[in-house]
């Protein structure tokens, strides 16, 4: 079936008009570039969000060299980045530029759109059985979106004075006003831009994963009969369809104040002694707006890493998950809360404390819904006969780093502790343990699940088991040392701390953990390379369900074409969690359920 | 990748129900307009926790009090009654266009998407005669014991308290976030109300080629329709906050 009418079709759903010849014209251009095909597009996203994911953890193992040894000299980081490390030191200016799009390009080009743009595009039509999105074309601008929102922010990187460098949270003044800092000038307009694009790249895209999930499923097909997966990244686009575009409000109101001569976050401001001439603008009134989404995205990036832990503890503990009604519950209630608890990361920036209070009680509400999650989990693996694939060993490691994580998000909620704890390392570890490394294992897990769905190849075990054992240690030996550090107060974002007497004792500390960073960074790069090599080189996938699974993507072929299944979508009979059933060790999705079959 | 042959007939979607019985095409246009709302409110929240925080605010009545051709009558806020006027009216004639839609009558949506067309962009013009009468327009400000004349702008407000120079009342410069805001809200609103109007333009076309007719339905009027009373209904609240508050 050709694209052009497989979007006819999808414009006339409900309609059931008869198509009858379909004729094969695929180009490269058409089949790999420009394609409607959710499963290319979904590569797409990956390939792109690994590209990123290098340069991401590039720069954090470049202001890792610094922090570990601040004295040290490379003449190779000179060739590498002229004269931002002049004599092979790393500038401080372009410290905080790579701390910047560190975050930057992990929070939203990585973990957001490298992770639901993947396996939303790639397990939503496939799960659910439909032979494609609902609107195909949107979807394909989705992903053209995102690559145009990379290419600026790309080019951001190269620009002479530099990329943004006031945080990933671009807080005014320090992003609003150009004379600010060198990151402050067109480094911050080309960002400013870039995320505009990417949040129309990801409304799209989230418009397709909801109207998808609700309006194209199979036959039998209930809403309480979708794998975990569906659910939680139908959240997750919720999610980002309402909270992106708060965010795209406030990156508006500061491109006009950087460029147009507003002050809506700007007031009463000296710089070098000069007066600016702004007046009566809030600069806590832009942190509402950013972390209105910022806070939401934590879970954007967070609940498809849940989904996908759950799918996969399930299959590979032989057994249905526990409390299937409860996780969905408590998605929804995650994604409820998620709006409401915005302001916890703005305890010190001059909150009303009584409000503070409020947002202390709803960010500690959050455990409830995720204590339901982590219990329902380990409850899932209990006595579960349970296959250690490189898929269910980044699983539970996502579980696990989402309990560490978790039980120190407690102490960060508080706003009285918050006081100590803000800005230090403390919260450093937090976030990156709980949604940081947490999302990539979840990441990891979906990619050594549905590798052999993408490509019809398996990943190499030996290498996969290497980089599951060395990520989980070495995640732990970098992030934990962290907690204590901020617990002294030592304060994220410093480029030297070696002035500070009370930080000079964590010196052998940073080394140590920068050392390991450098290890568990090599590490990834084994798995890019088992990536890319598997796909041509890798053992070829034989059998239709390699991991005997029950959802519905393992009824397609081997390599499924565009439309996914060759026959009739299948029907479904039942929920996807049959496993250890009436003597069966698994009974998938579609098979009609027996006269004497027992109830779930 | 082989490409997987379809069968002849083979349904889009075989079964299951939508939870909201309606169409894809609506549910991504509710869910757009949902997001829409979004960006909208994040606007009309930033302005209100501003204006609210400053002493003093220009009085709506005393700044949109003109009229085209009207010289200098003082008719508070008659002329941004007309242009809503026009905006709710060319909703009427939206859902008259859906209505006749529904009928499959094809002259009916025609004559109707027109006058919705000439609606929105009556509505655009009244706006782009609004923006230039307060951006050329010369209003004495006292400015550091100095007499300037100032426009309405981004960065310039002549609305501010008055005080008494020279025996005379004089105004002094007020929040400049209040031009801020309001080029910023109204232009905003002002894209939406033009891309609408690209969107009405298209739909126009297509059913004057009888795209519909031969689809069977006018459901893209429909969702075309559903995006101008978003529009309007935007600037209800729009109105609201800048000229009658």
């Amino acid at each position: 079936m050709s694209t052009m009418s497989l979007q006819e079709t999808a414009h006339h759903e409900g309609h059931a008009d008869a198509h009858g010849e379909h004729h094969h014209h695929e180009t490269f251009i058409t089949k790999y570039v420009f394609s409607q095909d959710h499963k290319t597009i979904a590569k797409q996203f990956l390939v792109t969000g690994i590209i990123w994911a290098i340069i991401g953890g590039l720069f954090s193992v470049i202001f890792r060299l610094q922090l570990g040894d601040p004295n040290a000299t490379y003449p190779w980081l000179e060739d590498l980045l002229g004269h931002w490390a002049k004599g092979g030191k790393l500038q401080p200016e372009f410290y905080y530029a790579l701390v910047t799009m560190h975050g930057t390009i992990l929070v939203f080009f990585v973990l957001t759109a490298g992770l639901s743009g993947t396996f939303a595009n790639f397990l939503i039509p496939l799960q659910i059985g439909a032979r494609d999105m609902a609107s195909p074309m949107l979807n394909m601008l989705s992903y053209w979106f995102f690559f145009l929102a990379s290419v600026i922010m790309m080019s951001s990187l190269f620009v002479q004075t530099g990329p943004a460098s006031g945080g990933w949270t671009i807080y005014p003044p320090l992003s609003a006003l150009g004379e600010a800092s060198s990151g402050s000038k067109i480094g911050m307009d080309l960002w400013l831009v870039s995320m505009a694009m990417f949040i129309v790249s990801s409304l799209l895209g989230g418009l397709n994963y909801i109207t998808t999930i609700l309006n194209m499923r199979t036959k039998g097909m209930s809403m309480t009969r979708m794998p975990l997966t569906i659910w939680s990244l139908f959240f997750t686009a919720v999610l980002g369809v309402l909270s992106f575009p708060v965010l795209l409000s406030g990156a508006i109101l500061l491109l006009f104040d950087r460029n147009l001569g507003t002050s809506f976050y700007l007031s009463d401001i000296v710089v070098a002694g000069k007066i600016l001439p702004n007046e009566g603008g809030s600069a806590i009134l832009f942190q509402h707006l950013f972390w209105f989404l910022g806070h939401p995205e934590v879970y954007i990036i967070l609940l498809p890493a849940m989904g996908m832990s759950s799918e996969i503890l399930s299959v590979n503990s032989r057994k249905p998950i526990f409390g299937y009604m409860a996780m969905v519950g408590s998605l929804f209630a995650i994604t409820i809360l998620a709006f409401l608890v915005w302001a916890h990361h703005m305890f010190v920036t001059g909150l009303n404390p009584f409000l503070g209070s409020v947002f202390v009680l709803l960010t500690l509400l959050i455990a409830v819904p995720s204590a339901i999650k982590v219990f329902n989990w380990l409850t899932t693996l209990w006595r579960g006969n349970i296959r250690f694939t490189p898929a269910m060993l980044f699983a539970i490691g996502f579980v696990s780093l989402f309990i560490s994580g978790g039980l120190t998000g407690i102490f960060l909620g508080n706003s009285a502790l918050d006081i100590h704890l803000h800005d230090t390392y403390f919260v450093i570890a937090h976030f990156h343990i709980v949604m940081g490394v947490a999302s990539f294992f979840g990441m990891f897990a979906g990619v050594y699940h549905w590798y052999p769905k993408m490509f019809g190849r398996y990943l190499n075990n030996t290498l996969a088991y290497i980089h599951f054992w060395i990520t989980i240690v070495g995640a732990y030996l970098i992030f934990w040392p962290m907690h204590y550090e901020g617990l002294a107060g030592m304060p994220r974002r410093y480029y030297d701390f070696s002035n500070w007497e009370s930080f000079k004792m964590f010196g052998g500390l940073n080394e140590f953990i920068s050392l390991v960073a450098l290890i568990v960074f090599a590490v990834q790069i084994l798995f890019v390379i088992n990536f890319f090599y598997s796909i041509w080189k890798g053992r070829k996938v034989t059998t239709q369900n390699p991991w005997e699974a029950n959802t519905l993507e393992w009824t397609a072929p081997i390599r499924p074409g565009h439309g996914n299944w060759p026959g009739e979508i299948p029907e479904v009979h039942r929920w996807p969690y049959d496993y250890a059933k009436d003597g069966k060790d698994f009974i998938p999705q579609d098979v009609p359920v027996g006269a004497d079959e027992s109830k779930h | 990748m082989s490409t997987t042959a379809i069968p002849t007939g083979t349904k889009w979607w075989s079964g299951g129900k939508s939870p909201f019985n309606v169409s894809y095409g609506k549910v991504m246009m509710w869910y757009f307009l949902m997001s829409d709302a979004f960006t909208f409110g994040a606007f009309l929240i930033s302005y209100g926790t501003i204006r609210f925080s400053v002493n003093h605010w220009a009085d709506p009545n005393h700044v949109f009090n003109a009229f085209p051709f009207a010289g200098h009558a003082n008719l508070p806020l008659a002329f941004v009654s007309l242009m809503t006027f026009i905006l709710i009216f060319s909703s009427v004639t939206m859902v008259l266009a859906v209505h006749e839609g529904h009928k499959m009558n094809r002259k009916g949506v025609e004559k109707y998407m027109l006058l919705t067309i000439i609606g929105g962009i009556a509505f655009l013009s009244c706006q782009a005669w609004e923006w230039t009468h307060l951006i050329t327009g010369d209003h004495a400000v006292l400015v550091n014991g100095q007499i300037e004349h100032w426009g309405t702008t981004v960065s310039k407000n002549p609305w501010g308290p008055e005080v008494l120079f020279n025996g005379k009342e004089i105004a002094t410069p007020g929040p400049i976030a209040f031009g801020g805001y309001f080029f910023g809200i109204t232009g905003f609103h002002g894209f939406h109300v033009f891309s609408g109007v690209i969107i009405n333009i298209v739909m126009y076309i297509k059913t004057k080629l009888g795209h519909f007719d031969q689809r069977g339905h006018y459901e893209m009027v429909e969702k075309a329709g559903l995006y101008w009373h978003f529009v309007d209904l935007v600037w209800v609240f729009v109105f609201l906050c800048f000229y009658l508050v």
